[in-house]
């Protein structure tokens, strides 16, 4: 392997991708701000954009079964990093996408990455994405992710998005953006836990456009210490539609959590509901994993491992 | 062993004053016993049990667990001597699968076989409920059932069920009945603990102890105690009434 990837880089693309060493089949590693390695495969073409910094990976029509990766670190202090990433899959697949990005600040300037990725979902295709932020270093600089994510699916298709940010990410800002066609169903899942005076904000904006669309939207998070998180989620259903949202916060010590629901039905048959709780941990719940022998810490910890799991 | 000597339990009342929830119980409980405990709603049988396992603190008198003085030990190390306790009602986990709370229960990781084993103990007889989260997409019954497993599998020297047939169904109160006579004859030093107003489960019992309003009115065996309990006579079905009615309408607030 001709590519020079130190321990600090190693261990942060494992903990964002859970890669050890490169990839198979087709992947896209970028550290501060530059391209590391590229690889293509028989049915996906990674390009690097000409107008925007960034990357169009093309998924041909019926690809099934195959993953790509892309993370990105950023390891170099001081550094602001935009990235473009658009994917446009074809129709009939069935594929996996790994995104993710750690940012290790060893000193006192920001590092901050800003990934714009957008997926167009051809007909009947289905995509699986998970992305997980990280942020570790013994600096004081600032590690900011400001991520958006626009899906723009077409006629019975399917995605399943997992977006996780566990741990070391000083200020975030989340836009998520969807439009759904007829028989598309998105399913979105974002977990979240910010401690000491970290700041997380996230805003979702769902347009359901055709019959017979679904969106369910899952956000479990855990604020700590001083932090702060907002939760904007909207969606809109302008056909015969469904729409959940959940969200479930647990605060703990000074930690503050606003959760402003959104929904706004355009036709009378969409069905559109919004679940919100915020609390504590529920004290019956340490206090039964005490009669089992777990002190209130290791106690503490097991409900928040799983409720984030 | 265990020993419950002059314990008094008070919350606050409200108007300043205080209300007595367990007044002045003394009990011994031995090793190998099987004893349950029963008596009208309200009787203080659960905060009893929540005494002995350190949940609540009491307001004067002492807990012995083998000799050893255990009354200012935390839920944790009282679990750690070998208490166990299985609530009345349950705690449900967001994200939490039978699996783990089995496995945190026994304080290891169990084999699947082990596992399943303490289910169809409780009548659960699925090993999908394995990868179920205990939340409250179980139902009732289930909880309570799953809730039982957790004191089976951590096999505590001193097991405390409350009310373990709350909700169950016939069926699974049948093996129910068969697990606890089961734990009870192996007489491995172990001793159970019931909270129970079931004639089924009160007939097992090596020792009954009747609790009335904090206080332990009266025990004995089974033969001594049954017919005073009222499972002699087939149940007259609901309670007279004294009339006219004590109740002052006036009392009764219409605010809510
Ligand atoms: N922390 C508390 N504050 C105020 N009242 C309490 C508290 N704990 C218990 N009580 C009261 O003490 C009494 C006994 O409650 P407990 O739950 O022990 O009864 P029980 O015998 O288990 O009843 P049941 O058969 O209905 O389960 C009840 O009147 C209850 O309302
Ligand atoms: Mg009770």
């Amino acid at each position: 392997m001709t590519v020079d990837l130190s321990p600090i880089d190693e261990s942060l693309l494992a903990e964002i991708a859970g890669l050890h060493g490169m990839p198979k089949g087709a992947f896209n590693i970028r550290r501060d701000g530059q391209l590391v390695e590229r690889h293509n495969s028989a049915f996906i073409e990674i390009s690097t954009k000409t107008d925007v910094p960034g990357i169009d990976i093309h998924i041909a029509p019926g690809t099934k079964g195959e993953t790509v990766y892309i993370p990105v670190i950023v390891t170099q202090s001081g550094l602001k990093d935009v990235v473009y990433n658009t994917f446009y899959i074809g129709e009939d697949c069935d594929v996996k996408i790994v995104a993710g990005c750690g940012i290790h600040n060893s000193s006192h300037e920001a590092s901050e990455h800003d990934g714009i990725h957008s997926f167009y979902l051809g007909k009947n295709s289905r995509v699986s994405y998970v992305e997980k932020h990280y942020g570790e270093g013994e600096g004081t600089g600032e590690r900011i992710l400001n991520p958006t994510t626009n899906v723009y699916m077409e006629e019975g298709s399917y995605c399943e998005m997992e977006m996780v940010q566990l741990r070391g990410v000083t200020s975030t800002v989340r836009d998520t953006n969807a439009e759904l066609a007829a028989g598309s169903k998105l399913v979105l899942v974002e977990k979240l836990l910010t401690h000491d005076k970290q700041t997380a904000v996230s805003n979702m904006k769902i347009e359901l456009k055709g019959d017979d669309s679904s969106v369910q939207v899952i956000s479990r998070s855990v604020a700590q210490d001083d932090s702060v998180q907002v939760f904007n989620p909207l969606v809109i259903g302008e056909a015969a539609c469904r729409g959940h949202v959940q969200c479930d916060a647990i605060i703990m010590g000074n930690a503050k959590v606003k959760a402003i629901p959104g929904i706004e039905a355009a036709s009378e048959d969409a069905l559109l509901v919004h679940e919100a709780a915020i609390g504590k941990i529920a004290g019956d719940q340490i206090v039964k994993l005490m009669t089992l022998g777990l002190t209130e810490e290791e106690a503490e910890k097991e409900i928040l491992d799983d409720f984030l799991s | 062993m265990l020993e419950l000597k002059n314990l008094v339990f008070e919350v606050p009342n409200g108007e300043g004053g205080t209300k007595r929830i367990i007044d002045d119980l003394s009990l011994t409980i031995g090793d190998d016993r099987f004893t349950v405990i029963t008596g009208p709603n309200g009787g203080g049988k659960s905060t009893l049990a929540k005494l002995i396992m350190g949940i609540e603190q009491p307001t004067s008198g002492q807990i012995l667990f083998d000799g050893q003085d255990v009354t200012n030990l935390s839920i944790t190390a009282r679990a750690k001597l070998g208490i166990g306790y299985g609530f009345q009602q349950p705690a449900r986990f967001k994200g939490m699968k039978v699996k783990k709370l089995l496995d945190i229960a026994a304080g290891r990781k169990l084999p699947m076989l082990a596992c399943n084993e303490y289910l169809s103990k409780v009548g659960l007889c699925s090993a999908s409920y394995l990868t179920r989260e205990v939340d409250k997409s179980l139902s009732g019954g289930e909880v309570k059932r799953i809730e039982i497993a957790t004191i089976l599998a951590r096999d505590p020297k001193l097991a405390i069920y409350d009310e373990p047939e709350a909700g169950i169904d016939l069926w699974s109160f049948d093996r129910l009945t068969e697990t606890f006579r089961d734990i009870h004859a192996a007489r491995d030093g172990r001793s159970i603990v019931i909270i129970s107003h079931q004639e089924r489960i009160i007939q097992l019992a090596d020792e009954i102890v009747l609790l009335r309003d904090g206080k332990v009115v009266d025990t004995g065996t089974p033969e001594q105690l049954m017919p005073q309990l009222g499972f002699r006579l087939t149940s007259p079905g609901g309670c007279p009434l004294s009339s006219p009615t004590e109740l002052h309408l006036t009392e009764i607030p219409t605010t809510c």
